[in-house]
C-alpha cells in the first residue's frame, strides 16, 4: 500500500467504528446491538482500562491493545476508534462544505501550524488521573471521549430518532402499514442534556474552527496516547530534500502538529489521519521506523509504568467511597399516567436512604467508581427506568444512571444494561443471579395505600411482583367486599420497583423501593404445591 | 327452549365436535353449512383437548365464525399479553388458542385481524416471549403495539360510575368486531381475571382504575363496548399468585374453554370453572346489576362439550 492510500484506509475504518457505535446507542428497537456490543466496543478506552481495573481479566484488554498499537503507529485509535474524534471529523468536513461551497477547490485544506497547549493538555491529564486516585471519578466522566459521545447520542440524537420514527410510524398507519410502531420517550433530565448540549457545543465550535484541538487540549485519553506516540515506532516526519514547501501538508492536518519552518512532526499531537501523507503532491512526506536507530532504549517501559499507575489509581478508586447518599426529591406529580382525577391526594413522602443502582453493580460505591456515564445502558433499557442521576451519588456521581421507577419497572426476565456494560460497572450476572440480585426492598406506607384511605381493593404492586414479595392479605370485610391489603416479604424483594411503579396513589407512592447500599441476595420464593380446588376432572361446574 | 330444540342443538353440537375430532379441518366448512339458527346458545363450554381444538368444536356449534365476522369487516382479537411469561406460565392467553381464532377470522372473509395488548411487563419482550406475535403473524393476522400515548383516543363511559371517560386503543374504535380472548386467572387485585378484567388492556391509564374503586371501573368500562364473542382461555389455569404468577408450579392443566357472546355469562361460568361464585366477583355483580349481561347461569341456554 501506498502512503497516500492510508487516508481512504482510515476513512473506511473510521466510518464502520463510528457507524455501528452510533448504531448501539440508537437501537431503539433492540435489534442487534446486544449482540455486537462487545465486539465494538472492545477497544474503547477508558471502560477497557476501567473493566480491566475491575476484573483483571483479558477479555478486558482493548486498551492494551490500543496502547500496543500506538506505541507501533501513534494515535490510530483517536481518528480509527474514537466516536467522539471521528465526529469531530465529520463536522470539521460538513462545515467546510458549507462554508468553501463547490467549486471552490483552493479552500479544500484550510489548517495552519498551531502551537501546542501542553500545559493545559497535561494539566488535564494530571488532574483527572489524580481526582480519580482521590476517589473522583467526575472529571474523567465528563472528558471521557467515549462516553462524552455516548451521553450525547443518547441524550440529544436519540431523541430526534425517537421523533423521526414515531412521525414516519403515524403517518405509515394512516395507510395501514404497521412496520414502524410508535415509542415512548425516555426520562427528561435537565442536567443530563445540559450537560451534552455544552459537550456539543463546545466539541462543535472547536472542530470546526481549530479541527482536533479539544483532541489536544481536553482530552485526558489524547494526551494520554500522545505521551505514547511520542515513542512510538513509526512515525510521519517530513523529507527535507524531497519537500517543496508548497504547505499543502500543513494545510491539511487537522491537528495543526506539523511545522514547516522547523521541518518537525508534533508526533504527541499528530491523531493518526493521514492526511498529509494524502495531500503532499509529491514525496515530502515519509513514515520512518524511529526504533531501528535506538535499539538501546527500552521502548515498552512507559507502558508498564502507566499500567502500574493504573493499577494503583484502581486500588484507590475502590477503597475510597465517595457516595454521597441523601435523601431524594419525592416524585413530581406531574407524572405520565395521564389526568387522573384524585379526591385525596396522599400525605406521608416517601423516605428514600439513597439511590438504587442497576442489578449486578454489587454495591453503589462499586457501581460509582467503576462506571463512566456513557449512558449506553440507558439507551438500551427497555422499560427506560435507567435515568442519568443529578446529586444522588453524590457530586462525583453526576450523570451516572440510577434505577427510576416513575415510568417503568425492571423486567424481572431482562439483563439487557447487565449485557452491555462496557467498563463492567453493571457485571454481566446470568439470568438467574440478576433475579436474585436485591438492588433495593420494597417499603409499605399503609396509610397512603388505597385500601386503607378508600376501603376499595386495588392489589396494582402485588400485581406486578414477580416474586410475590409484595402479597395480599386479608384486611377487613364488609357487606359487600372483602378487603386485601398488601404485605412485604423483604426476604424474597428483588427491589424491582414493580410495585412502586404500579402503585397508583399521587403525590407519594403507598409503596416504593429504597436502595441497597450494598446489594443483597434475595432468597428464593418458596413454591408450595398447589392445593387442588379446581376441579380438573373434565366435568362443568354449572 | 322446548325439549326438541335441546336435543336437536344437543345434537348437532355433538356432531360438531365429533366432526372437529376426527377431521380438525372440517369444523370449519361443517359450520359454514350450518346457517345461524344454531347460534341460540348463550354459551357454549368445551373440555378436554387443546386450546385450538376446542375453539373449533365451540365456534362450530355456535354457528362458525362467519356468524359474527362478517366478510370484510375489520377484527380486533384482543388477548391477554399483559406478562413476561412463557405459555406454560398461563400468564397470558395461550397462543394456540390465538392463532386459531385469526386463522378463523381470516377464512371467514375478515379484511384484516389486528392483535394487541397495553401490557404490564415491558411490551416486545411480552409479545415474543408469550408466543402470540409468532401465532398471530403465522396466522396472518396483524399484531400491534399498544405502548404509546398516542394510539389512545379520548373517549366517554356514559354509564360509568366511577370511570366515566377513558383513553381508547383506536384499534378498537376502528374495529368492526370485537372478539376478546381472555385467559383465566387468579389475580391479587380483583380475585380472578377474566374477560371484564381483560378489558383494562385496551384503556391507557390503568392507574385510574387502581384508584378509584377498581371493581367499579372494570364493570364501568364493561359498558362502554360489549365485546361481540368471548372466548375464556382456562386450557391451563394460574390457580395463586396471579396475574404473572411465580412458577409453573402455580398452574394446573383445566383443559377447558368458555365461548359466549354474552361477558358477564363467560365470566360467571369462568369464575365457576375457578371454583368461584360469581357473585363473590364484585365486577361481575355490579356488572349484572347494572344489566350489561347475565351471571345467572341457570337462565342460560348452555352447550357443554367434552371432548
Amino acid at each position: 500500500m501506498r502512503i497516500r492510500h492510508l487516508r481512504p484506509f482510515r476513512i473506511s475504518i473510521a466510518l464502520v467504528f463510528f457507524l455501528l457505535t452510533l448504531f448501539l446507542f440508537l437501537d431503539f428497537r433492540d435489534s442487534v446491538s446486544r449482540a455486537i456490543a462487545g465486539e465494538v466496543l472492545f477497544l474503547q478506552f477508558v471502560p477497557s482500562l476501567l473493566k480491566f481495573l475491575d476484573t483483571a481479566a483479558i477479555g478486558a484488554g482493548g486498551f492494551i491493545l490500543v496502547l500496543v498499537i500506538t506505541l507501533l503507529f501513534g494515535r490510530v485509535y483517536c481518528s480509527f476508534v474514537c466516536p467522539l474524534g471521528i465526529f469531530q471529523d465529520l463536522i470539521s468536513r460538513l462545515a467546510r462544505k458549507r462554508i468553501s461551497g463547490p467549486g471552490k477547490k483552493k479552500n479544500r485544506y484550510r489548517f495552519s501550524y498551531s502551537r501546542p497547549h501542553y500545559f493545559l493538555w497535561y494539566a488535564v491529564l494530571i488532574l483527572t488521573v489524580l481526582l480519580y486516585l482521590a476517589g473522583s471519578g467526575l472529571m474523567l466522566n465528563l472528558l471521557d471521549p467515549f462516553s462524552s459521545f455516548g451521553r450525547m447520542v443518547s441524550t440529544l440524537f436519540r431523541p430526534l430518532v425517537l421523533g423521526a420514527n414515531n412521525l414516519g410510524a403515524s403517518v405509515l398507519e394512516q395507510l395501514g402499514i404497521h412496520f414502524l410502531y410508535r415509542v415512548q420517550w425516555p426520562v427528561f433530565v435537565p442536567v443530563s442534556t445540559g450537560i451534552a448540549l455544552v459537550t456539543l457545543m463546545v466539541v462543535g465550535w472547536l472542530s470546526i474552527r481549530h479541527g482536533r484541538l479539544y483532541c489536544n487540549t481536553l482530552c485526558p485519553v489524547g494526551a494520554l496516547l500522545g505521551l505514547f506516540s511520542k515513542i512510538s515506532m513509526f512515525r510521519i516526519r517530513i523529507a527535507p530534500d524531497a519537500c517543496g514547501s508548497c504547505r499543502q501538508c500543513q494545510r491539511a492536518c487537522k491537528a495543526g502538529c506539523i511545522d514547516l519552518k522547523r521541518e518537525t512532526v508534533d508526533v504527541s499531537r499528530c491523531v493518526a489521519c493521514f492526511n498529509c501523507l494524502a495531500a503532499c503532491p509529491g514525496q515530502g512526506l515519509a513514515i520512518r521506523n524511529h526504533w531501528r536507530r535506538k535499539v538501546s532504549h527500552n521502548p515498552p517501559a512507559p507502558g508498564r509504568r502507566g499500567f502500574l499507575l493504573g493499577l494503583a489509581a484502581a486500588g484507590m478508586g475502590l477503597g475510597s467511597s465517595r457516595v454521597n447518599a441523601g435523601p431524594v426529591k419525592p416524585v413530581d406529580s406531574t407524572d405520565p399516567f395521564g389526568p387522573g382525577i384524585q379526591t385525596r391526594p396522599t400525605t406521608i413522602p416517601e423516605t428514600r436512604t439513597g439511590p438504587i443502582s442497576p442489578p449486578g453493580s454489587v454495591s453503589v460505591a462499586r457501581f460509582s467508581s467503576l462506571c463512566t456515564a456513557c449512558h449506553l445502558c440507558v439507551s438500551v433499557c427497555p422499560s427506560r427506568i435507567l435515568v442519568p442521576a443529578f446529586l444522588d451519588y453524590g457530586p462525583s456521581g453526576m450523570l451516572q444512571p440510577k434505577m427510576d421507577f416513575r415510568s417503568g419497572h425492571c423486567n424481572y426476565d431482562c439483563t439487557n444494561c447487565l449485557e452491555i456494560c462496557p467498563t463492567g460497572a453493571i457485571q454481566p450476572l446470568s439470568r438467574k443471579e440478576k433475579q436474585q440480585a436485591q438492588v433495593g426492598v420494597a417499603r409499605f406506607i399503609k396509610e397512603n395505600c388505597v385500601v386503607y384511605t378508600d376501603n376499595t381493593n386495588c392489589g396494582a404492586c402485588s400485581e406486578h411482583c414477580p416474586t410475590k414479595a409484595v402479597a395480599m392479605v386479608h384486611y377487613l370485610t364488609l357487606p359487600d367486599r372483602d378487603l386485601l391489603i398488601p404485605e412485604v416479604k423483604p426476604d424474597i424483594c428483588v427491589g424491582c420497583g414493580g410495585c412502586e411503579y404500579a402503585c397508583p396513589t399521587k403525590p407519594y407512592k403507598a409503596i416504593y423501593v429504597d436502595g441497597n447500599p450494598v446489594h443483597k441476595i434475595a432468597e428464593k420464593p418458596v413454591e408450595k404445591a398447589v392445593e387442588q380446588r379446581i376441579d380438573t376432572s373434565g366435568e362443568f361446574p354449572f | 327452549m322446548d325439549r326438541r330444540d335441546f336435543l336437536k342443538k344437543t345434537l348437532t353440537g355433538g356432531m360438531a365436535a365429533g366432526a372437529t375430532l376426527v377431521f380438525p379441518e372440517i369444523g370449519r366448512v361443517w359450520a359454514a353449512s350450518q346457517g345461524g339458527d344454531s347460534a341460540a346458545w348463550d354459551l357454549v363450554a368445551v373440555r378436554g383437548r387443546e386450546p385450538d381444538q376446542m375453539f373449533d368444536s365451540g365456534i362450530a356449534s355456535m354457528g362458525g365464525i362467519q356468524t359474527f365476522v362478517p366478510r370484510g369487516s375489520k377484527v380486533l382479537v384482543k388477548p391477554n399479553i399483559g406478562w413476561d411469561v412463557p405459555p406454560e406460565r398461563a400468564g397470558n392467553t395461550h397462543p394456540a388458542l390465538v392463532k386459531r381464532i385469526v386463522e378463523h377470522c381470516l377464512s371467514a372473509g375478515a379484511k384484516d385481524v389486528t392483535v394487541f395488548d397495553h401490557t404490564c411487563d415491558n411490551w416486545t419482550r411480552t409479545y415474543r416471549n408469550s408466543g402470540i406475535e409468532k401465532a398471530v403473524k403465522d396466522a396472518g393476522g396483524r399484531i400491534i403495539s399498544g405502548d404509546s400515548k398516542g394510539y389512545y383516543q379520548k373517549v366517554d363511559v356514559p354509564m360509568g360510575k366511577r370511570l366515566t371517560e377513558a383513553r381508547v386503543h383506536q384499534a378498537l374504535l376502528e374495529a368492526d368486531v370485537f372478539i376478546n380472548v381472555p385467559v383465566l386467572k387468579h389475580h391479587s387485585s380483583s380475585m380472578v381475571t377474566i374477560g371484564m378484567k381483560n378489558l383494562m388492556g385496551v384503556v391507557w391509564d390503568r392507574w385510574y382504575w387502581h384508584r378509584n374503586d377498581l371493581h367499579q371501573c372494570i364493570a364501568d368500562f364493561a359498558s362502554f363496548r360489549a365485546p361481540d364473542l368471548t372466548v375464556v382461555d382456562a386450557y391451563n389455569v394460574m390457580t395463586r399468585n396471579g396475574p404473572r404468577g411465580v412458577s409453573v408450579n402455580d398452574v394446573v392443566s383445566m383443559k377447558a374453554q368458555v365461548i359466549s357472546t354474552d361477558f358477564v355469562a363467560a365470566d360467571a361460568a369462568a369464575a365457576k370453572l375457578f371454583g368461584t361464585e360469581p357473585a363473590e366477583v364484585r365486577h361481575i355483580q355490579i356488572a349484572s346489576d347494572m344489566n350489561l349481561g347475565r351471571m345467572n347461569l341457570g337462565d342460560l341456554s348452555i352447550n357443554r362439550i367434552r371432548l
